[in-house]
């Protein structure tokens, strides 16, 4: 599991790539967790770009940041979801809570 | 179903091996003519049941789980995942959506990504003495007579 941050004009973008799985999950929500506390985000993406594999485990995630997002008044949305990690979230309904955007683009394998 | 062919593989319950267990699954899956979803499917769906041996059956230390994947008789792929754990009280409690005792790290929806990716699903389980969670999945033919 690989995690970038990077902030522009309110807006935080998190990046998560790699694998994404119970085994890296709870590092993975403490830094993302401390990130927010720090910038106190209006926007916040998720961008997935880079991710090549997520369990419910990412659901997890996303909906704990869903949640810290709210509670600031902050808006999250995901991005540039691959195909397998968009099979995962289209199981678990958070679609219907949260804005998520498919990649547009497959990359070759 | 007769066995065409089969692999057994036992770990400790770290989770660092989640990645090794789903990644061994689809290498020996591969044997099969599976799509790039199709193998998305089985490795997600064993990513969520070995986690749930991980993180469930040996809260107080490291025991053992169990993995067999099977080859069967008209292109159907079976993952079995087993502990000799604590084992689940109420089964049809634990399958249910968003049902959880992993706290705010876990989401609850192991067992429905199992049911969705999978076609069938069969969880055994006797408190004090394990689980065994069986999936099934037939891969469908892309190419004709072969």
């Amino acid at each position: 599991m690989k995690l970038s941050t990077s902030e522009k004009a309110g807006k935080l973008t998190i990046a998560i790539g790699g694998e994404l799985d119970h085994h890296g999950a709870r590092e993975a929500a403490r830094r993302i967790e401390e990130t927010i506390e720090a910038s106190v985000p209006r926007d916040c993406v998720i961008d997935l770009r880079e991710l090549r594999f997520m369990d419910s485990s990412g659901i997890a995630i996303i909906l704990r940041v869903y949640k810290r997002l709210n509670a600031i008044g902050g808006r999250l949305t995901v991005e540039n979801v691959p195909e397998q990690p968009m099979r995962v979230l289209d199981a678990s309904g958070i679609d219907r809570m949260i804005d998520i955007n498919a990649m547009q683009t497959e990359k070759p394998v | 179903m007769k066995e065409q062919n089969c692999v057994k593989m036992e770990f400790p319950s770290r989770s660092v091996n989640e990645g090794y267990a789903r990644a061994a699954v689809a290498a020996f899956a591969s044997q099969l003519d599976m799509t790039l979803t199709e193998l998305g499917d089985v490795k997600t769906a064993v990513s969520e049941a070995v986690t749930n041996a991980i993180v469930h059956a040996y809260p107080e230390g490291l025991g053992t789980v169990s993995l067999r994947v099977r080859i069967l008789e008209g292109d159907v792929l079976e993952v079995q995942v087993k502990d000799k754990g604590r084992g689940i009280e109420d089964v049809e409690k634990a399958r249910e959506p968003l049902f959880t005792t992993g706290g705010e790290d876990r989401s609850g929806m192991g067992f429905t990504i199992m049911e969705s990716f999978m076609d069938s699903l069969r969880v055994k389980s006797k408190p004090g003495s394990g689980t065994s969670v069986t999936m099934r999945k037939k891969v469908a033919r892309r190419t004709a007579g072969r």
